[in-house]
């Protein structure tokens, strides 16, 4: 029955360790390794990969269905448009 | 007026058709919940890149000019919280209440930890005159210039607009620390609910909605941390 | 049936219980619906008022008896107290909470308990709004914009945070309204079988949980501007006051249209109701309702054409307000289509959705003009912009807002309105309402500004005419409203479940209902508004 997947202990410290390691590789390219602008872009692409790993794992986005992935992309979609709209007004003037 | 108390462990209330379909919705409420925790997050975001796009250089001076290693730590904190968490409604969904229990204090422990450090972090701040308000706005460049890391940057940028990166960092931190505060009332709830054996597989509902808003704390953190301590 | 069910009533919602507190404590959808109508009848009486002030100021071009403070402050709270109390949970809270579950066979919304809380969080927050009075009020329009409200000595703090608090129960009724939709339609209800108010009302709810969220946090940050002098808005301090408008407008834009679709929505019913006929385009303005949702997220710039905003985004603003246009023209042809060869009966209801036809249509067409953007820069912040919003908020969704009042009313109290005075009533509003507002848009294209308390004199004759349909308008609604507080325990009682001849699921049930709206949740075969 949707909603009553029971996540495993073993699938949580799993997720748990990729989330360390994905913070460790966050850090070392933050500090090691210069792109200029780039730093911004990688950096929150590996944020959004951590992001993405508790909404699927964690937050049980993987068992769900779809009502509850959709008020989730919902938001992002619509923060992307008050940042992406508003920049085409700063960024132009 | 339902007078009559629904034990929820069995049986769900009078305006729905199944526990399943009040489990759902109750999740569903949740979520959406998170939707609007995105936007209201997102705003202050948005905030954030603007005026990163404006003020650059400052911004690398005031990112610099934090800790990062508290960061990580409070980074790690909030993840092994969130791992607890997330095994606490695992346990939950299996009757296990006791050993759901104890994972919530974990996590509820955890939280603690991750205010104290940021209270260290905070005074340490408003001690070097970067707390932009009150008054108290006096910054010490010869602090920033000691953490920064290419002098030159200090340069020819106003220590003005170093301001509105701490502006944005202590709004950002501080909504999200506020953020943990409630989710500490939250978890002392589902605590007391937990020992009085409130939930069962059958409900375990408000576990499991609890887990979610803390999740979204977690998020928040995890953006936040690379954009204010990192880059 | 739950065997926890164990509650045992005679009668209907309304007597079921006794005592103050039964009320305040209730978590039943319908009880909630009266306490938003007696709240928000009192905010709207209140914000009337003030607008009656106003436009009493403007008789004469100098001063009459309002200093130009006074005169902002007056204009600033009938802005606040019209949008934050009125309007925005207008629909949705009052009616919308009362039909809502009835309309799909439901016996309560999905979160009873968080619709009580939302009914709290619109008085606590209208409480501290009101409470501004005592340090002043607010002079910087409702619309707040910085650096003035970032530095005005005046109560804009606890302005600012009554309406945070107010957002509250617009987000919770959001949630509750959507989960509802989802988890409790009856069997056989699908989605495409739900009649269009709920559609509206659905729609709305999308907007309520997305756009509130980015006011709330602008409205903290304005808070955080003057209690800690942040300066986040503030040129001279780095920040971008333009970026507050940003913010305010991502919200308050979306926010115009959680004011319009629900009134749409009663539109929808009242017309098909009323003219015997089903509905033309079901599906056109079901989804219609969800494009004008979506589109209305992309647009706010167009409050911002002149404040220095880029060209480019000026631009792209200006092209897609055009866009919401079209959802909004395919649902007026669908209403004239569906009374077009219809058994019309031209009762109360009917007639308020005629006004709403009339001049929600003459408000949406002059938004027309203000959207393109080389248009605006001569018309912005004219009269011709207050007259377009009053032609589209009051002409549409307060007409739409009282059609609804008095359809469900005769449900919602077992008792049946005076029709004859309905009847003036409703002419009374569009006459007045024509003869306010036609004058500032003539006056308002000759450049008349906006928000001032004294003016050339070229302009007396438009006012003074103005002025004195604003007292007929205002007389026309206090009468509808005395109508029903009247009728509420005096009119003659309405024992039918169906006085109207409708067939939306809320006409098969008592009137009142009782608590748990149906003593077995009915099965749904077929679509709404089938006459023939």
């Amino acid at each position: 029955m949707s909603g009553h997947h029971i996540v495993e202990l073993k699938t949580n410290v799993t997720t748990f360790i990729v989330l360390v390691c994905l913070t460790i590789l966050t850090v070392l390219t933050a500090k090691f390794v210069d792109l200029g602008d780039g730093n911004l872009v990688l950096a929150m692409a590996i944020a959004s990969v951590k992001a993405s790993v508790v909404l699927l794992w964690f937050m049980h986005l993987k068992y769900d269905g779809l009502v509850n992935r959709v008020a989730a992309l919902c938001g992002i979609f619509f923060l992307a448009l008050l940042i992406g709209i508003s920049y085409l007004d700063l960024f132009f003037r | 007026m339902s007078t009559a108390k629904v034990d929820r462990r069995v049986d769900h209330s009078h305006h729905f058709s199944s526990m399943d379909a009040e489990h759902e919705a109750g999740k569903q409420g949740v979520w959406l919940f998170m939707a609007t925790e995105i936007m209201m997050f997102g705003g202050l975001f948005a905030g954030y890149f603007i005026y990163r796009f404006k003020f650059h250089d400052m911004y690398i001076a005031g990112g610099d000019s934090l800790d990062w290693k508290l960061g990580a730590l409070n980074t790690l904190v909030l993840l092994f919280s969130s791992f607890t968490m997330a095994q606490a409604v695992t346990e939950t969904m299996k009757g296990n209440n006791k050993k759901a229990l104890k994972l919530v204090i974990i996590t509820t422990l955890c939280a603690l930890v991750f205010l104290v450090v940021k209270y260290f972090e905070y005074t340490a701040k408003i001690h070097h005159g970067l707390f932009p308000g009150f008054d108290l706005w006096n910054p010490d460049m010869d602090y920033i210039s000691s953490k920064i890391r290419d002098v030159s940057i200090l340069e020819n940028t106003s220590p003005a607009n170093l301001r509105l990166f701490y502006v944005l960092y202590f709004a950002m931190t501080g909504l999200h620390g506020i953020h943990i505060l409630i989710g500490i009332g939250l978890m002392v709830w589902i605590m007391k609910r937990l020992k009085n054996n409130e939930f069962s597989p059958k409900y375990y509902t408000a576990v499991e909605g609890v887990g979610l808003y803390w999740h979204i704390v977690d998020i928040i953190w995890i953006f936040l941390f690379p954009l204010m301590y990192l880059i | 049936m739950s065997a926890t069910d164990t509650h045992s009533h005679g009668g209907n919602y309304i007597n079921c219980e006794k005592g103050l507190w039964s009320w305040l404590s209730t978590i039943d959808h319908k009880r909630i619906a009266l306490m938003y109508f007696v709240s928000i009848m009192f905010f709207f009486l209140v914000g009337g008022l003030f607008a009656v002030l106003l436009r009493l100021e403007l008789l004469t071009p100098e001063p009459l008896f309002m200093t130009g403070d006074m005169y902002n402050r007056a204009m600033t709270l009938h802005g606040s107290i019209m949008v934050f109390m009125v309007i925005v949970p207008g629909v949705p809270a009052l009616l919308g909470n009362f039909a809502l579950p009835i309309m799909i066979g439901a016996k309560d919304v999905a979160f009873p308990k968080l619709n009580l809380a939302s009914w709290y969080c619109l008085m606590v927050g209208a409480i501290i709004a009101f409470l501004s009075l005592f340090w002043g009020g607010v002079d910087t329009g409702w619309t707040f914009y910085t650096p003035y409200s970032g530095r005005s000595a005046d109560a804009v703090t606890m302005v600012v945070l009554g309406a945070f608090v107010m957002g509250f129960s617009s987000i919770l009724t959001g949630v509750n309204f959507i989960v509802t939709v989802h988890k409790l339609r009856a069997p056989g209800m699908t989605m495409m079988r739900m009649p269009l108010f709920v559609w509206s009302l659905y729609a709305t709810a999308i907007i309520q949980v997305i756009a509130t969220p980015v006011l709330g946090i602008t409205l903290l940050l304005l808070v955080f501007e003057r209690v800690f002098g942040i300066g986040i808005f503030d040129a001279s301090m780095g920040g971008d006051p333009v970026l507050f408008q940003h913010f305010f407008w991502f919200y308050s834009h979306p926010a115009v249209y959680i004011m319009i679709i629900p009134a749409m929505g009663i539109v929808s019913e009242v017309i098909a109701t009323f003219s015997q006929k089903t509905i033309f385009g079901y599906k056109a303005i079901a989804f219609s309702s969800l494009a004008i949702s979506a589109i209305s997220f992309l647009v706010w710039g167009h409050h911002m054409f002149v404040s220095g905003q880029s060209a480019l985004a000026g631009s792209i603003f200006s092209v897609l307000t055009m866009l919401v246009g079209v959802p909004t023209a395919i649902k007026l042809f669908n209403w004239v289509a569906t009374m077009y060869r219809g058994n019309i009966t031209l009762t109360t209801p009917m007639l308020y959705a005629i006004n709403f036809l009339a001049l929600f249509t003459i408000g949406g067409v002059t938004g027309l003009f203000l959207a393109a953007f080389n248009i605006d820069v001569h018309l912005h912040d004219t009269y011709f912009v207050v007259a377009h919003f009053h032609y589209t908020m009051l002409g549409g969704a307060l007409m739409g807002f009282f059609a609804g009042l008095f359809y469900w009313f005769p449900k919602m109290t077992g008792r049946m309105y005076n029709e004859f005075q309905g009847k003036i009533s409703a002419i009374m509003t569009f006459v007045g309402f024509n003869l306010t507002f036609i004058p500032q848009f003539i006056m308002g294209s000759q450049g008349m500004p906006r928000r001032y308390h004294t003016y050339d004199g070229i302009f007396t004759p438009f006012h003074v005419t103005s002025t004195v349909g604003s007292w007929i308008v205002a007389s026309g609604f206090i009468f509808a409203i005395f109508i029903m507080a009247r009728d509420m325990f005096k009119g003659k009682k309405c024992e039918e479940a169906n006085p109207w001849g409708a067939t939306t699921l809320e006409w098969t049930i008592p009137s009142p209902p009782i608590h748990e709206n149906f003593k077995e949740i009915p099965t749904v075969t077929g679509r709404p508004y089938e006459y023939r």
